[in-house]
């Protein structure tokens, strides 16, 4: 493995070099935008969304070009790997800027990676959109850096007020994974969702990560008689808890309400049956039913032979973000200029939706709330959401 | 609440139980840890999975299934980690951390084997029944890991007591010179013992997968530790104590949820063992007679 890694690194730094040799050769007489891509396709899990990421980008960029909406400007998509490692991210980054020129970059996967390598573009005056970072205050580095994932406390809140209003849910319990950053973040914000709308608690059970049996916690939570249970949970917990809630009798009008990680095949595949129900928020998901999304999932799919992730979707609309924040700059000479229009768009029709930018450059999207349908096997959209 | 508190317990506790019974025969008999034992338990779940999914045998096929190969794997630890280090004349911590490194290479075989994600049995009319006693939900298979607990003690008393191969296993507990003195099959012996010990893990994991509907590469792991933890509170080597530890651990924890609140559920579990060992450090059911075997 040691042995591997520097000759995996090598030869993708050679790949990266003869990418970007070939590069300048093929720009054609028009005027071509590089933009950095900075995605990790090696480094684990990372790899997953990054893969996604950079698929969905790359589509984007070929479709926008292809129709020629940026006036004879060519986006042309300088991809980088980091390997999910934030050092990497960091050379990449002002390889890129001081190197390549590039005016605008997307990415990086990680949250870790951005909160590295951001500086660097905020510094050289550089725009930067992500698209997979959830971390809270990402977005605090400065103001050249923006974002279309949408947090999970962007999410929840609508959730649980469609859980009180469809429900008629005041009694509410949460149950937590105690060692897990995922877990405890979801816990955070779904605690202060609780608080928010003024719903009583009637206790905070909590786990360890590798725990399968959660039947004491579920006995506890039983006797306090809540109207729904509220799950900071990865997907496999959430599946073993509605399991077991099941088997332990719980009234069926108990409301079960997860997070963003229970949004998984996983969860229908181990919980079977007992998934019916369950309430869940995303930004997006595949079965969205809007003109835009249904034709990002075609378009993905008939090149790529797989159905898009969220991160995909989030990724195919900061491309088109960028995109038309260079149009509206009518060029792209100027990383300023390019940022300043991309926070000046309030309007835009993306797949995840109506899309406009919140003080803070996140992402404001309306959140789409789901439930799981524990037979066909797949979150659809909640009726009257 | 209390009553189905202790049936949560109790089975919880069964299935600690039937794992650390092995574990701490190993221990009683060759005076050994078999940090393997962890991913023999895994792999007896997911062998038993296979026999069931793969294979569409019905469960008691899969339960036969993993108890054998999980046995064998017991006889291989002994094959290719302690008898190649006993007969070097290694330290017996060399053992351990032989066993150790064992355990890491079956997981690392499963990763390959099933893949890292959670995966479950099928839905059966057995995993699915349950029934209502006195307002506390018991499920079925609750009670058959309950059952099967006292049934492989029982049964693991009566060879130990009954059987000439009994008679050379607690001699070759008592001292491994004097078994050879009195003309006992010592090797046959330690291996028979491996056999036991791994079948045993391999019938708890397919068990705990049935009652928890989780099987994973790592389930290993957390089960390892409560089966040390058992096998302090019972006694070393103890086989009578692994049961009754087995069974209060999985009472204590339980409890400690109740009590305490679930966050410290291990904090308490692995506070038990630190208390024990201060206060009482032969276990808590350790008699001069059953200390070993």
């Amino acid at each position: 493995m040691t042995d591997a890694m520097p000759t995996r690194r090598t030869a993708l730094a050679l790949g990266a070099a003869a990418i970007l040799a070939a590069g300048p050769a093929r720009a054609q007489a028009g005027r071509v935008a590089r933009i950095g891509l900075v995605q990790s396709t090696t480094g684990g899990s990372a790899a997953l969304y990054g893969t996604e990421q950079k698929q969905a980008i790359e589509l984007a960029f070929d479709e926008i070009n292809a129709a020629n909406t940026l006036n004879g400007i060519r986006l042309q998509a300088l991809h980088a790997d980091d390997g999910a490692d934030r050092s990497q991210t960091v050379n990449i980054f002002q390889r890129l800027i001081r190197q390549d020129k590039v005016v605008a970059i997307l990415g990086p996967t990680l949250s870790n990676s951005a909160f590295a390598a951001d500086p660097i573009a905020q510094a050289a005056g550089i725009p930067v959109i992500a698209s997979s970072n959830t971390a809270p205050n990402l977005t605090r580095i400065g103001d050249f850096v923006f974002r279309t994932s949408v947090p999970e406390d962007q999410v929840f809140p609508t959730v649980l007020r469609y859980a009180v209003q469809k429900h008629g849910v005041k009694r509410v319990a949460l149950i937590y994974g105690l060692d897990d950053a995922l877990t405890r973040g979801a816990h955070d914000v779904q605690k202060k969702a609780v608080a928010d709308l003024g719903l009583e608690q009637t206790g905070i059970e909590s786990y360890q990560r590798g725990d399968v049996d959660f039947s004491a916690q579920l006995t506890k939570i039983k006797a306090r008689k809540p109207d729904a249970l509220i799950l900071g949970t990865l997907a496999e917990e959430a599946a073993s808890i509605l399991r077991q809630a099941r088997q332990l009798g719980f009234d069926d009008k108990v409301v079960f309400v997860g997070c963003n990680a229970n949004i998984s095949a996983k969860l229908f595949e181990l919980a079977g049956p007992a998934a019916n129900g369950i309430i869940v928020g995303a930004a997006w998901f595949a079965g969205y039913d809007s003109p835009r999304s249904r034709a990002f999932v075609e378009a993905y799919r008939k090149r790529y032979g797989s159905t898009p992730d969220i991160y995909a979707a989030q990724g195919y609309d900061a491309a088109y973000l960028l995109a038309e924040a260079i149009r509206r700059a009518g060029g792209a000479d100027s990383g300023r200029a390019i940022r300043d229009k991309l926070a000046g768009i309030t309007d835009f029709e993306g797949v995840l939706g109506r899309f406009g930018w919140s003080a803070e450059r996140d992402a404001t999207v309306t959140p789409k709330v789901l439930v799981g349908d524990g037979q066909a096997r797949v979150f659809v959209t909640a009726p009257g959401a | 609440m209390i009553l189905q508190q202790l049936v949560n317990g109790l089975s919880l506790g069964s299935v600690y139980a039937v794992f650390a019974v092995g574990f701490t025969l190993v221990f009683g008999v060759l005076n050994v840890l078999n940090l393997s034992q962890g991913a023999v338990f895994m792999w007896g779940a997911y062998l038993g999975l296979e026999v069931v999914g793969t294979l569409a045998l019905p469960l008691p096929a899969a339960v036969a299934v993993a108890f054998v190969a999980a046995g064998l794997l017991g006889v291989l630890s002994e094959w290719i980690v302690f008898r190649p280090l006993q007969r070097r004349g290694a330290h017996r911590w060399m053992g351990m951390v032989a066993s150790l490194a064992l355990a890491r290479i079956l997981i690392g075989l499963a990763q390959e084997a099933f893949g890292t994600q959670v995966v479950r049995y099928p839905d059966s009319a057995m995993t699915m029944a349950s029934l209502d006693i006195l307002g506390a939900r018991v499920q079925l298979l609750q009670l058959v890991a309950l059952a099967a607990a006292l049934t492989m003690v029982l049964a693991l008393g009566a060879l130990l007591r009954l059987t000439n191969l009994g008679r050379a296993i607690r001699t070759v507990a008592f001292s491994e010179t004097v078994a050879r003195l009195v003309g006992a099959p010592v090797d046959r012996v330690r291996l028979a013992t491996f056999f036991v010990a791994g079948a045993l893990a391999g019938g708890a994991g397919v068990l705990w997968s049935l009652v928890f509907q989780s099987v994973s590469p790592f389930m290993g792991d957390a089960i390892l530790l409560k089966g040390l933890t058992v096998l302090i509170l019972g006694g070393l080597g103890n086989v009578l104590g692994a049961l009754a530890g087995g069974l209060l651990l999985g009472l204590v924890e339980v409890s400690s949820v109740v009590a305490v609140g679930s966050g410290y559920r291990d904090a308490i579990g692995f506070g038990l063992v630190l208390a024990i060992l201060l206060v009482r450090p032969t276990g808590l059911f350790a008699t001069r007679e059953a200390k070993r075997a």
